[in-house]
């Protein structure tokens, strides 16, 4: 591999690129969905192939294939230096990029077990007997079960001197019940809604009692339909850790990378509210709101070793004690704030450049139990598991729904409720949470599916988040029945 | 490019690979290049080229799939065994009648040489003057502008052979003033079919109109919904409803209401995979022609569109609306028409007391399926309109409300249509959309 790394990069340098990186990507995937009882989807996928990445007169080029060979790889530098030089035609201040550290090594994340030599038997029997334990439950009309498993194997080499070998492996599994009458349909997920994932092996979808858990979800689903509406209200509101996550995410994970900050993505996702003028003296949240970006935990699905610039895992503050007080960053905008790169350079595959990316974007703990949050609670809401999102482009006035809430009243939970949502604007939301719930109620929750960029990327984040309280907000939209 | 006869090479040799009762293998290999500006420069300029040879094998009722990029005999005859391995260990899924069988796809023209080699330094050009067009209007613009080319083909062991070069071309422009936003987007086979500097100007003059924008409390409104919001509508149709997968679950709005009017009898939403106002396409992802299907009919919900999967579960043939042969979303409608109506955006400002002029929705999502209840935020131009006059900018508001509610209220349908990748849509003027929120830009 090494040969033809070194022969791409010789390419670039003779082409008079001042920077060049080489990007080899192999991924197998595998899927296997169960609905209704029949194996509607088992399917594996493999793909590889290569992306050289350039700056040459100043500006970006980049070009990628499939064929990995040294006549191709000739062609693509050829190719990407000629993009970068079309670039340059429209372009401002020429690419400026933090030192980093060349690195040379090998890496590979822990999992104990290969989920691609688990018997494909045994995980459909899983998926079919969770399956018609949700399916006896007579309203659900759809019964989902669910199984993926990816292993990235890639190597980074650039004209600084790093050679970087990487693996992982990651693996999901989830079920969702779907009960429809008359007019309404009501579903229940678990453990997550669309799966939960982990950079881990198959030990990682043995731990989740998908079995246990199914007549449950199911229930529930079939109660949801005559559930009374979610009302319209200002209440206290508790959210339960998955829905946290995505509440993390869509908040605060997207408005501190700072390509959008400088309005790279403008066109697309959208800019961010959190501009430079605010790093370090913005009001976030409360004073017991902390988050960090961390890619060097375990298991997290924004874990690694090196980002996709060769830049190390980090664990770095982005709200401390409710200030924000950083960002995540790349080699080319954190010169432009007086920093160095955060390591949060993130591709998705061969063919794709890397981009600021979400690693673990994680609100530490507090010291509550859920149990004390709700008995201290007079009149509120516990939401829990994500139903749907929604939020402006800026990252301000946010909507979510949650599958189910249930109402608090006197330290009890009581009443359910369908189709809850609720809404707000970003700091005044994080700065009405009074209650975090503490390291024994917090996990790191996978996102599988989180998009970016032009063209698209998917990339898998990591949010470790434990149940939280939030002060006066306007929660359900629909009109009541 | 590897024409006809050289990708269906690949496909025969792969069929004949497989020990499978029925086998499909497809094939879709390009290349494909975006040009990216932001901040009035090119800041990211990518190209790829890819492949993805998928395997579908059915033993009896059990069915394994297996897609790759590598296409070297060795790894496609990989690829076909281990489909095959799959479907050996998977369990039957009784629904599954048949792969299609053979029919001869029309012709259609989807190929177009100058947009397959459109260079860098072509893109480069065209970004160039549209950055040029926002500077004279004291603007930054960002956007993209991506030419792409792609063969595709399909084979089945019944004897289905189809093949198609087509080619894609696409542009998105946001322009940005001091406090006002514009958008224009195009999508097209060719290049040629759309004009960079005509978009360009679309958003520059809107940027510049939205400058100063004031907040007006949520509640209902009438709104003129340009056409860029009214595909939003359509793709959510898509989505939730138009498939007949979400129909045999019960999750579709046109469940139990085939027959019966959904939304106002002016409304009319077709799908048309042959219409070369749309992004023709002669064939699906199973190799099976694509037809006309007609959706909602003067109001009246008529049909949803099948793959051979779900035509199977009734005994009846595929429309032509597989999207994917890997996945359980089902067949859709991704190449929609509605119908336009006979008078101008203009008419429709000057019909309207007092209402809110949308040019496009952000980051919409579903709250309720069956209602097609969506909430969302407006984007890049928002308006408050009085006695029949744009009178103000606004600022950006979020949205909950139902798509077949919407529609069953509208009073005009404008005569100009936007062609976007899923859809034909024109502009709507509908009254009582209901805004539930503001933010503060």
């Amino acid at each position: 591999m090494k040969d033809l790394t070194e022969r791409a990069l010789e390419k670039v340098r003779q082409l008079g690129a001042s920077y060049g990186d080489i990007r080899v990507v192999k991924r197998a995937s595998e899927e296997i969905e169960v609905k209704n009882g029949k194996v509607e989807n088992l399917s594996s996928d493999s793909d590889q192939g290569f992306g050289i990445r350039v700056i040459a007169d100043g500006a970006w080029g980049f070009a990628s294939s499939l064929n990995l060979n040294p006549d191709e790889i000739d062609t693509v530098a050829e190719l990407a230096v000629r993009i970068a030089r079309a670039s340059a035609s429209v372009q401002g201040a020429p690419i400026e990029l933090s030192p980093v550290e060349p690195a040379v090594g090998s890496f590979t994340a822990p999992c104990k077990r290969n989920p691609f030599e688990a018997p494909v038997e045994q995980k459909i029997q899983l998926l079919l007997d969770a399956d018609e334990i949700m399916r006896q439950v007579d309203e659900i009309r759809v019964a989902e079960s669910v199984m993926r498993f990816w292993q990235t194997d890639q190597v980074f080499a650039s004209t600084e001197g790093s050679y970087i070998e990487q693996s992982k492996t990651e693996s999901g599994i989830g079920i969702t019940a779907t009960a429809v009458s008359e007019g309404e349909v009501q579903k229940r997920s678990y453990p997550a809604a669309g799966g939960e994932h982990a950079q881990a092996g198959y030990e990682f979808v043995e731990q989740w009692d998908v079995i246990g858990n199914a007549e449950r979800i199911a229930k529930e689903a079939a109660q949801l339909l005559t559930a009374p509406q979610c009302p319209s209200d200002v209440r206290t509101l508790i959210l339960e850790s998955s829905m946290l996550a995505l509440q993390v995410h869509e908040s605060c994970g997207h408005p501190i990378e700072l390509d959008r900050v400088f309005g790279t993505e403008a066109a697309y996702a959208g800019t961010s509210f959190l501009t430079p003028d605010k790093l370090g003296n913005f009001r976030y949240g409360s004073d017991i709101v902390n988050i960090v970006a961390d890619s060097t935990i375990p298991g997290g699905l924004g874990t690694f070793f090196y980002d996709d610039e060769g830049v190390s895992a980090q664990c770095v503050d982005i709200i401390k004690d409710g200030t924000f007080v950083g960002y995540l960053t790349s080699r080319e905008t954190a010169p432009q704030i007086g920093q160095s790169s955060s390591g949060a350079m993130r591709a998705d595959g061969w063919n794709r450049i890397p981009l600021i990316r979400m690693t673990n974007i994680n609100l530490q703990p507090g010291d509550w139990t859920l149990d004390e949050m709700i008995r201290d609670t007079e009149k509120g809401l516990f939401a829990e598991m994500v139903g749907s999102w929604s939020i402006d482009d800026k990252r301000l006035n946010f909507q979510f729904a949650t599958e189910v809430a249930y109402d608090i009243e006197d330290g009890s939970l009581g009443q359910m409720y369908k189709n809850p949502t609720y809404t707000g604007i970003t700091p005044e939301f994080w700065g009405s949470c009074d209650a975090i719930a503490d390291k024994d109620h917090w996990r790191v929750w996978g996102v599988d599916n989180c998009g970016k960029g032009q063209p698209g990327q998917t990339a898998h984040v990591g949010h470790g988040v434990a149940p939280s309280r939030f002060r006066n907000v306007r929660i359900g939209v629909m009109e009541e029945e | 490019m590897l024409g006809r006869e050289g990708l269906l090479q690949i496909l025969e040799k792969a069929l004949s690979w497989s020990s499978a009762d029925q086998t499909q293998v497809s094939l879709g290999i390009g290349q494909s290049s975006l040009t990216r500006f932001a901040n009035n420069v090119i800041h990211q300029n990518v190209s790829q080229k890819n492949a993805s040879l998928t395997v579908k094998a059915v033993v009896g009722k059990k069915i394994g799939c297996v897609t790759t990029n590598l296409l070297d005999d060795a790894s496609v005859k990989a690829a076909v065994g281990h489909a095959v391995q799959f479907a050996h260990n998977s369990a039957e899924n009784a629904d599954f009648v048949s792969l299609p069988g053979p029919a001869p796809a029309k012709d259609v023209d989807a190929y177009d040489a100058q947009t397959a080699e459109y260079s860098p330094e072509d893109r480069a050009r065209d970004v160039g003057g549209m950055i040029g067009e926002a500077k004279r209007v004291d603007a930054v613009a960002a956007g993209q502008l991506s030419t792409a080319f792609d063969e595709t083909g399909v084979a089945n062991s019944l004897g289905l052979r189809a093949y198609e070069p087509s080619s894609k071309a696409g542009l998105t422009a946001v322009m940005t003033t001091d406090t006002g936003y514009g958008y224009a987007d195009r999508v097209a086979g060719r290049i040629s079919d759309f004009n960079p500097m005509e978009a360009a100007v679309e958003a520059a003059t809107t940027s510049v109109k939205s400058r100063n924008p004031e907040a007006i409390e949520p509640g209902e409104y009438d709104v003129v919904l340009m056409p860029y919001a009214v595909a939003e509508f359509l793709e959510f149709m898509a989505w939730l409803g138009f498939g007949a997968l979400a129909v045999q679950e019960g999750r579709s709005f046109m469940c139990g209401k085939l027959g019966e009017k959904i939304v106002g009898q002016n409304i009319n939403i077709w799908d048309d995979g042959l219409d070369p106002a749309g992004m023709p396409r002669a064939f699906d992802a199973e190799g099976v022609p694509t037809q006309r299907v007609d959706l909602i009919n003067n109001g009246v919900a008529v049909g949803p569109v099948y793959d051979s999967y779900t035509a199977g579960k009734e005994g009846r043939e595929s429309t032509g609306h597989c999207v994917s042969v890997v996945g359980t979303y089902g067949p859709m409608a991704a190449n929609m028409f509605m119908r336009p109506g006979d008078c101008s955006v203009q008419e429709m400002i000057a019909d309207t007391k007092r209402g809110v002029l949308v040019t496009r929705f952000h980051y919409t999502n579903v709250i309720h399926p069956l209602q097609v209840l969506i909430t969302g935020m407006t984007r890049d131009g928002t308006f408050l309109i009085e006695n029949g006059e744009i009178v103000k900018p606004l600022m950006n508001m979020r949205f909950t409300d139902s798509v077949l509610e919407r529609l069953s209220n509208v009073d005009m349908i404008s005569k100009e249509t936007v062609r976007q990748s899923w859809c034909v849509a024109p502009a709507i003027k509908a009254r009582g959309f209901k805004f539930t929120g503001v933010t503060e830009f």
